[in-house]
């Protein structure tokens, strides 16, 4: 007799699964991380490796000796989460100090929890902010780009300003005179900054993948930008001296980074559409309060950090529609 | 043709497979012995009143039914009543069931009209289509088998504006309703006047997914070519997106009505009939036969010949499998029914019945990875549920047993589709759980209510 | 300065008084008359809180013990996993026979070995709704589904499936008697039986009530009733439930013979002393036990 399968209906699944969504997303941070190649060199491929070696190593060795539950690095979520952690600090960043950041990321950010789905913050995130706490020097301290075909692959970094740290210390006026801030080398990359955030059209390339393969939906990233954008663009009519255009806020930072790979995080972000509309508000306006009144110069990694915490209540807040609930208003 | 309309909140689309669909129907040979099952429908059994050693015709009546939901069953063959005994059903529990020794002529119970001839006067009143449909043990054959005259029965109070039929065929593979349409056109178009006459109105609308053009091609032409005797009713066509065919989705579609939670159809004035029902009700009114054959496709990515077979009642569905070219090899899953709510197979022997709609032999689960991961809360399938429901928290509190939470979740709202769990890429059996919970909770409602 | 803190001192007095008055007033007002006995019930019970009997505390526990003795004149499958709940009976007034140590046993047999499977499930591990999707992997209708609901729902630890027969399996140091897995388990296989003179039982270790031959289709242990223990039984303590032998432990004087003449060996004895070995001393305690009528 055949061992015939017993299962409850439905007996035909969709391909997709976790994994594919999780290198989808990886794949979609390629493009970023080759620019980030060609403008640090050495440093950022150095930074990756550790970065994703060490949170896939944390995960092992929690779920190996500690959870003694089934090992899962291979589904690819932790390396995520080391590349978006490299993604977001200063490519010259101490190895030790990488290393630190991994273990807090998926230690404290992730297993602590219970691991992949049940965290309630962005792993990444909490690995980054911790770092920018505990080694604030190290976290504030940008190389400045130097494209590998002029300096050569291993070249010394030299550090330098962001525009957002310009803008927090000398105000708008000195930024806007610097005139390697030009608009088209802020998309392209040509600043300082984090190593993953800088190209914002390379970043960009990535987010329509992911919109194409519907890995994210386009109503958090919108709703973000929107805001930032609406916001900033309110105080720069009321005082363009002070205050620099919107769509510089936009370019600038880890906004773009954001928005796009670190706000759409389905773990830690809310699940219904007008959930994400608010979510992407509240990161928006809560960013644009830090970047022009607060003591950082950037505020996108607290913001979405602050949110995530929410994003229970928002869940609880926007259910779908029941069908069938309507009341007959109509009739 | 009309502008195509669908249902708007959730859905999937999942391959559609339909390889039997230029197959034409075939009569199937009966075997020797054929063994009826007397609990076809959903309610209760029926009540046997024949005994061993009996001589039935065919069509007489072996089984009246017993409560308001259950159906009459009827002998599908002439021949002896072996033995009354228990019988293995697709799940591998014994239900009770006719064992019948076919004779190899069939001989009808009198007042049955044989012939093909298609009778397009309606002489029965409304009431009296209803009894009709009553006495001759129709169920909705789409594979619920919910009894046909329940449905056709417009409580006091209440009026039927449209009837529709459903024939969205929004199950991937099967195609037995799709094949009947195509053959039976004028028959099945008599029926769904019937149903319209039975229910009273004047209006009847046969909702069809565009995966069938030619059908909708042909309804239309037929309709056309007699405008008298079908006037009233109409072909719409539907976008081809699962589940189309859930009686509330297709209501929503065609008519813009949301059947209120925990209502039924009725209240929005409409009464949903199936293809392979409606086609019985014609047989049953117009040539006074009552339901003992149905098309059963026999299907599956593997199997060699995939079939759409004419089918008495009792017949064991390993003879259906064999007919199609017998079971091949690489098979790990048998399916009675659809892929997105048939139900898995124990043993192929069982007997079909009134709700078989198709076997599908299910392949090695296509090479998918189907390990279980952690929900990574996704909200695909609370964006999938055509119901508007959470499932991801359904699954979570039916796990922990909270049916208070389950309850005010609106898990009774489910029409078990299975569109979430066809969406869920952390492979978590969604529907499982959404099943016990509702299960439990329903269990706790009815006791309440009880008090 | 004095002042000051004269004003504050008299003020808070004042207050703290007030407040006192206020939540006097109210306690008398709102007081909740309670039965007594719940106290002392209670008294005898851990404190801890533990949950463990199934009840939100102690308390709950005993007030459910209260409510039932005043009900039913019994604490059945009520337990405590730490306290021998006969001084709880005493305390509420009633016998030590009401009070019967018990212990869950699993009338199934259908092991991986004993009825081999024929499908393999996959899907949600529960018991009450793959009972829903089939019969059971060996094609047994009454048998155990081996996915656990009652291991879920045991508050003592007390059961755990085997892996080697795919059947659970139950602690009798840490089973209570509670009944939960009993009411838990979609087919009814397990019952609450006394746990017998000496910890010594018999029970037919089978739930199938369908027909010898079907039985024998799916399951190499499973009771065919043949009823031949029935007639070897001298005290009249089996009956037969359908086509299933049953025996009632209050007529059982755990003689033994019936296991003996069962042909599928589906009667169980526990505890009791292996025939060859040592007959001579073991053999004596049940028959001492004969001269002693167990009240029923």
């Amino acid at each position: 007799m055949n061992n015939y399968t017993i299962s409850g209906s439905p007996h035909v699944h969709s391909t997709e699964n976790t994994r594919k969504i999780m290198y989808r997303v990886i794949l979609a941070l390629i493009p970023a991380l080759l620019v980030a190649l060609y403008y640090f060199g050495w440093y950022a491929l150095r930074l990756t490796l550790v970065t994703v070696i060490t949170c896939m190593l944390t995960e092992w060795l929690i779920q190996m000796f500690l959870i003694k539950g089934p090992i899962t690095i291979n589904d690819g979520s932790a390396a995520l989460t080391g590349l978006l952690l490299a993604f977001n600090v200063p490519a010259n960043l101490p190895v030790w100090m990488a290393i630190v950041g991994s273990v807090v990321a998926i230690g404290i950010g992730k297993m602590a929890f219970g691991g992949l789905g049940k965290n309630p913050f962005n792993p990444a995130l909490v690995g980054r902010v911790f770092m920018l706490v505990s080694f604030p020097t190290a976290m504030t301290t940008w190389p400045q780009v130097q494209p590998i075909f002029s300096k050569g692959f291993f070249a010394d970094a030299v550090t330098g300003p962001t525009p957002l740290g310009i803008l927090k210390e000398s105000g708008a006026e000195t930024l806007s005179q610097l005139d390697n801030m030009q608009f088209l080398d802020m998309v392209l990359g040509n600043r300082g900054g984090a190593f993953g955030e800088i190209c914002a059209i390379a970043l960009l390339l990535g987010a329509i993948y992911l919109i194409c393969r519907k890995v994210i939906d386009i109503a958090t990233p919108l709703s973000i930008l929107l805001t930032v954008f609406v916001f900033t663009g309110i105080f720069y009519l009321i005082d363009p001296i002070h205050y620099i255009a919107p769509w510089y806020h936009i370019v600038y930072g880890g906004l773009i980074l954001g928005a796009f790979f670190m706000a759409t995080d389905m773990v830690t972000t809310p699940m219904t559409t007008k959930g994400k509309i608010l979510f992407g508000f509240g990161v928006g306006a809560i960013t644009v309060v830090i970047r022009l009144w607060g003591a950082y110069p950037e505020g996108v990694s607290f913001a979405i950090l602050i949110m995530n915490a929410f994003t229970p209540l928002i869940n609880k807040a926007f259910k779908p529609q029941v069908f069938g609930t309507v009341k007959p208003s109509k009739q | 043709m009309n502008p195509i309309k669908t249902f708007k909140k959730g859905g999937v689309h999942p391959e559609e497979n339909k390889f039997s669909a230029d197959q034409p129907i075939q009569d199937f040979p009966m075997p020797k012995q054929i063994i009826v099952p007397l609990g076809q429908c959903l309610g209760a059994p029926a009540d046997c009143i024949v005994n061993k050693g009996d001589r039935v015709l065919t069509g007489q009546l072996i089984g009246t039914a017993k409560g308001f939901v259950s159906a009459n069953v009827h002998s599908p063959a002439t021949g002896t009543v072996a033995k009354i005994d228990v019988v293995m059903d697709h799940t591998g529990y014994y239900k009770p069931a006719v064992f019948i020794d076919r004779e190899e002529q069939d001989e009808w119970a009198p007042g049955i009209i044989v012939t093909d001839e298609l009778l397009t006067d309606i002489k029965l009143d409304g009431k009296a289509i209803i009894d009709k449909v009553k006495e001759c043990g129709i169920v909705g054959m789409g594979g619920a088998t919910f009894p046909t005259h329940v449905k056709m029965m417009v409580p006091e109070g209440k009026k039927a504006e449209y009837v529709i039929i459903n024939a969205a065929e929004c199950e991937p593979y099967l195609t037995c309703d799709y094949r009947l349409l195509l053959e039976k056109t004028q028959e099945f178009l008599m029926g769904v006047k019937i149903v319209m006459k039975g229910v009273g109105t004047e209006h009847g609308i046969i909702g069809i997914e565009t995966n069938k053009m030619p059908a909708i091609e042909l309804l239309e032409k037929t309709i056309k070519a007699h405008p008298e005797r079908y006037a009233g009713i109409e072909v719409q066509p539907l976008k081809t997106k699962y589940p189309q065919g859930g009686e509330k989705q297709i209501i929503k579609a065609i008519t813009g009505r949301e059947v209120p939670s925990g209502k039924l159809p009725i209240e929005t004035g409409c009464v949903v009939v199936n293809v392979a029902s409606t086609f019985a009700i014609y047989e049953a009114v117009q040539k006074n036969k009552p339901l003992i054959e149905r098309i059963v496709t026999v299907t599956g990515k593997s199997i060699k010949k995939p079939s759409n077979f004419r089918c008495r009642f009792g017949v064991p569905a390993d003879l259906l499998i064999e007919a199609a070219g017998g079971l091949p090899e690489d098979i790990t899953d048998v399916i009675n029914g659809g892929p997105m709510m048939g139900k898995s197979v124990s043993v192929t022997s069982f007997p079909t019945m009134k709700g078989t709609s198709g076997i599908l032999l299910m392949t090695l689960r296509d090479a998918q990875d189907r390990r279980q991961t952690n929900c990574i809360r996704c909200g695909r399938c609370a964006k999938a549920c055509p119901m508007g429901l959470q499932p991801f928290l359904l699954h979570k509190v039916a796990k922990l047993n909270d049916f208070d939470e389950t309850e005010k979740n609106h898990i009774m709202d489910c029409i078990e589709c299975g569109s979430c769990e066809y969406t869920c890429p952390a492979n978590i059996p969604l529907l499982d759980y959404i099943r016990y919970g509702k299960a439990k909770t329903g269990a706790i409602i009815k006791a309440r209510n009880q008090k | 300065m004095s002042h000051t803190l004269l004003i504050s001192l008299i003020v808070l007095g004042v207050l703290g008084a007030v407040l006192a008055v206020v939540l006097y007033i109210v306690a008398q007002k709102f007081k909740v008359e309670e039965n007594p006995l719940i106290d002392e019930a209670e008294a005898c019970l851990p404190g801890a809180n533990c949950g463990g009997c199934g009840f939100a505390g102690c308390r709950a526990l005993a007030e459910a013990c209260v409510k039932q003795a005043a009900e039913k004149g019994n604490i059945d499958g009520l337990a405590c996993p730490g306290t021998d709940m006969g001084k709880v009976a005493a305390v509420l007034g009633l016998t030590a026979a009401a009070f019967e140590p018990k212990i869950a046993v699993v009338r199934c047999n259908g092991s991986c070995q004993n009825s081999p499977a024929k499908v393999h499930y996959e899907g949600a591990d529960i018991c009450a709704f793959a009972s829903t999707l089939y019969a059971g992997k060996g094609g047994c209708s009454k048998g155990c589904m081996g996915l656990g609901d009652c291991v879920k729902k045991c508050n003592f630890g007390a059961l755990h499936i085997d892996k080697e027969t795919g059947l659970p399996v139950v602690d009798p140091d840490k089973c209570v008697g509670c009944g939960v897995c009993a009411r838990t388990c979609p087919r009814g296989i397990i019952e609450i039986r006394p746990r017998g003179k000496n910890d010594r039982r018999i029970y037919v270790c089978c739930s199938n009530t369908d027909k010898g031959a079907l039985v024998v289709k799916n399951c190499s242990a499973g009771c065919i009733g043949c009823q031949k223990c029935l007639k070897e039984c001298p005290f009249g303590a089996i009956e037969m439930k359908g086509n299933l032998a049953y025996i009632d432990p209050a007529k059982c004087k755990t003689c033994g013979k019936c296991a003996k003449v069962c042909p599928r060996g589906a009667i169980h004895t526990v505890n009791f002393p292996t025939p060859k070995p040592k007959a001579e001393q073991p053999a004596e305690a049940p028959k001492v036990e004969l001269e002693k009528p167990v009240t029923a």
